[in-house]
């Protein structure tokens, strides 16, 4: 078995004991550090907690913030909710999907972007919404949406030049 | 004695355009026109907008002006201060108003700050300062509590007030704690801040900008109850609040206002955060506890109540944020003071977030009664681009898509239940004369679908047979029987579904039905 995923897992477990009521709180720590739930990360968690491994899967799939599979390197979810539809959401999500030419739950082939939804985010005074990784965009229009894409891209490359 | 306050804005970005030469600048000013006695200056940590930085809001009458540069800063000295008129030119701009804001101050009609119940100190003081807080008669309430009141006295008061419960359904908090009283075993105050309701962060602005204040809340209900342990159930998305949370209880420990031994007193209280990780269902109470306890957020059978047998199965309250926010003001204004805002049924003020086709969107905190129409006019500025009111929807599960016979109605629940709607979880989204109401209830029925947990039928499939005979509207398939098994669904849906989630995601397509039919029936193929 991988030895830093090994040591990952210890250490998120560690945080916060090995307990049952933590599970949701590590599963979430994990993802954000590991990018998504393997097979062999539940695993190891519940051998740790002395669970079930359908347990851990259990619950790791019912939360839409735990992701099962790999994303691409920036992951984006669009709020598809009443406020931000009503905001003129349709626009927006169709121009994501043209400029990155991929749909809903979908990975580009070259990895770098994955385009899902989100319910509500709670930042609707300012929709339609979208979240770029952790980072919220409000105010969106089609026009803004290829603005940050490239803002997004030109800092990727950027920080890879420096 | 002083006058006024300024506040200007001192995050890393106000910082970075030059917010430190604009205090140096007022203060010269001040100091010059002899007005700096009466006048104090400090900074703000969080205005939740950074279009118009550095921004500096000059207090009682909570004037914003953005973004000031230090060549401004003198000059609104001049004017505001010491001419006591407005400088217009300088004001933030109010189409930027729209957005994360914590209140529409200086708004003709709109509730003072000094007025305000649950927002008082959002967006006034540092949330990061105790000290900030305590100087804002923060932790006051729990003091009197612990020193001058029996717990069965804060359960008193609290039931005297008729405080409901502001997480949607309204239920009335003293009751629900009396009920957790004389129950046997170890007592846990849950405070409910999954708020995923689509349209409302009411409670997020609460938990960022005054989140002392439900911790002092929460304290107060366990004192009441006999509870020592709290836990805040916040949702996995709002990353901000939990920090601030957790911030706040170090420092709260560290100061002895809670922990062991609060204030001498010999009550002991600890709370908990724990994030959830995206699950619009864990906001449902029993849903909540599970998820609380590591597991799927599934609900549970009630009865037996969380008061009864909740979280790790023994006696718990469950009270949302803003409920647990308005506690301390009761505590120390009495219930007679309470009672004394909004109406006889329904005491207090609410916080709304408005948004959709109105000139302005935001937060505001309005005492309970108050109508539709005024909130749309005084607050909303009206309706965008001067067009018709068509209908609101009154936000995410529990609340419905009201028509414009509801304008005048009293906006609290018990008067809008008379009228066969719900008040909700305090989203008001306004929609004109252009909304297309079959593509609004679409849209709502597609986020019940989504947001399903699976665990019943009804809700399960019924949202998938929902949301297909809408789709069919939608395209012009639909012929009259699939209109007459859209409602009929619908009605099995809300009578059968196991959970309030369930029952509440056909009710986009009853409300709607009910006040806007010809425009379903207009989309049926003959």
């Amino acid at each position: 078995m991988d030895k830093d995923l090994t040591q990952t897992v210890q250490r998120v477990l560690m945080r916060h004991g090995s307990n049952r009521e933590a599970l949701v709180e590590i599963l979430h720590e994990l993802n954000a550090e590991l990018g998504y739930l393997s097979q062999a990360t539940l695993a190891l968690v519940a051998e740790a907690l002395k669970l079930p491994s359908s347990q851990v899967l259990s619950v790791a799939s019912f939360y839409s913030m735990l992701d099962l599979e790999p994303r691409g390197t920036h992951v984006i979810k669009f709020c598809q909710d009443a406020p931000c539809h009503v905001a003129g959401g349709r626009e927006v999500w169709e121009a994501l999907e043209h400029e990155l030419g991929i749909g809903f739950g979908a990975t580009t082939p070259d990895g770098r972007w994955t385009l899902l939804t989100t319910s509500c985010i709670g930042a609707c005074a300012v929709g339609p919404v979208m979240l770029v990784d952790e980072d919220i965009y409000g105010n969106l229009t089609p026009e803004r949406v290829r603005q940050i894409l490239k803002q997004v891209a030109e800092r990727d490359q950027a920080g890879g030049a420096a | 004695m002083i006058r006024a306050h300024v506040l200007i804005s001192g995050d890393a970005l106000s910082l970075a355009r030059g917010a430190e030469e604009t205090r140096l600048a007022i203060e010269a000013e001040l100091s010059y026109l002899g007005l700096d006695k009466e006048v104090q200056v400090s900074y703000m940590g969080h205005v939740d907008r950074t279009d118009a930085l550095p921004m500096v809001i000059v207090f009682p009458e909570g004037t914003r002006y953005g973004a000031v540069r230090p060549e401004d800063g003198a000059y609104i000295v001049q004017e505001h201060l010491y001419k006591g008129r407005i400088a217009q030119h300088l004001l933030a701009p109010p189409e930027t108003l729209s957005g994360q804001i914590a209140h529409l101050p200086g708004r003709a009609g709109a509730i003072e700050a000094q007025k305000r119940v649950v927002l008082r100190r959002a967006g006034i003081i540092d949330p990061t300062s105790i000290d900030e807080y305590i100087a804002h008669d923060g932790y006051f309430a729990l003091g009197k509590a612990l020193t001058e009141m029996q717990p069965s006295e804060v359960l008193k008061t609290v039931k005297d007030s008729k405080l409901q419960g502001r997480g949607g359904a309204g239920f009335p908090t003293g009751l629900k704690w009396s009920f957790v009283v004389n129950q046997p075993g170890t007592k846990y105050i849950v405070c409910n801040a999954d708020e995923s309701e689509p349209g409302t962060f009411k409670d997020r602005l609460i938990l960022e900008g005054d989140p002392h204040a439900v911790l002092e809340g929460m304290a107060l209900a366990g004192y009441a109850v006999g509870a020592h342990e709290g836990w805040i159930y916040v949702r996995g998305e709002y990353g901000q609040a939990r920090e601030r949370l957790e911030y706040a209880i170090k420092q709260a420990e560290d100061y002895g206002l809670l922990g062991d031994h609060i204030m001498e007193s010999g009550f002991d209280f600890h709370i908990h955060v724990h994030a959830g990780a995206g699950a619009y269902v864990c906001g449902e109470e029993t849903a909540l506890l599970e998820s609380l306890e590591g597991k799927r957020g599934t609900p549970r059978i009630r009865p037996p109540y969380p008061t009864v047998r909740g979280f790790r199965d023994q006696p718990t309250v469950v009270n949302n944020v803003e409920t647990l926010a308005n506690v301390p003001a009761i505590i120390l204004n009495g219930a007679d003071w309470f009672r004394s805002i909004g109406t006889q049924a329904s005491p207090g003020t609410k916080v709304y977030t408005m948004l959709g086709d109105v000139n302005i969107t935001g937060l505001i905190e309005v005492p309970m009664g108050i109508t539709l129409r005024e909130v749309i006019e005084i607050y909303g500025g009206g309706m965008r681009g001067g067009k018709a009111f068509k209908c609101a929807q009154t936000g995410g599960a529990s609340g419905s898509i009201i028509p414009a016979e509801f304008l005048d109605v009293p906006m609290d629940f018990s008067s809008m239940a008379a009228k066969g709607a719900a008040l909700g979880s305090g989203a008001l989204l306004v929609c004109d004369e252009d909304t297309d109401v079959v593509d609004l209830a679409y849209v709502l029925v597609r986020f019940f679908k989504t947001e399903s947990c699976g665990k019943c039928v009804p809700c399960r499939v019924g949202t998938v047979q929902m949301l297909e005979a809408l789709e069919r509207l939608q395209r012009g398939y639909a012929r009259a029987a699939d209109l007459r098994r859209l409602e009929e669904i619908a009605g099995y849906v809300q009578e059968t579904s196991f959970c309030g989630l369930g029952q509440a995601a056909a009710v986009p397509i009853l409300t709607g039905l009910r006040f806007f039919r010809d425009e379903f029936e207009a989309r049926v193929r003959h």
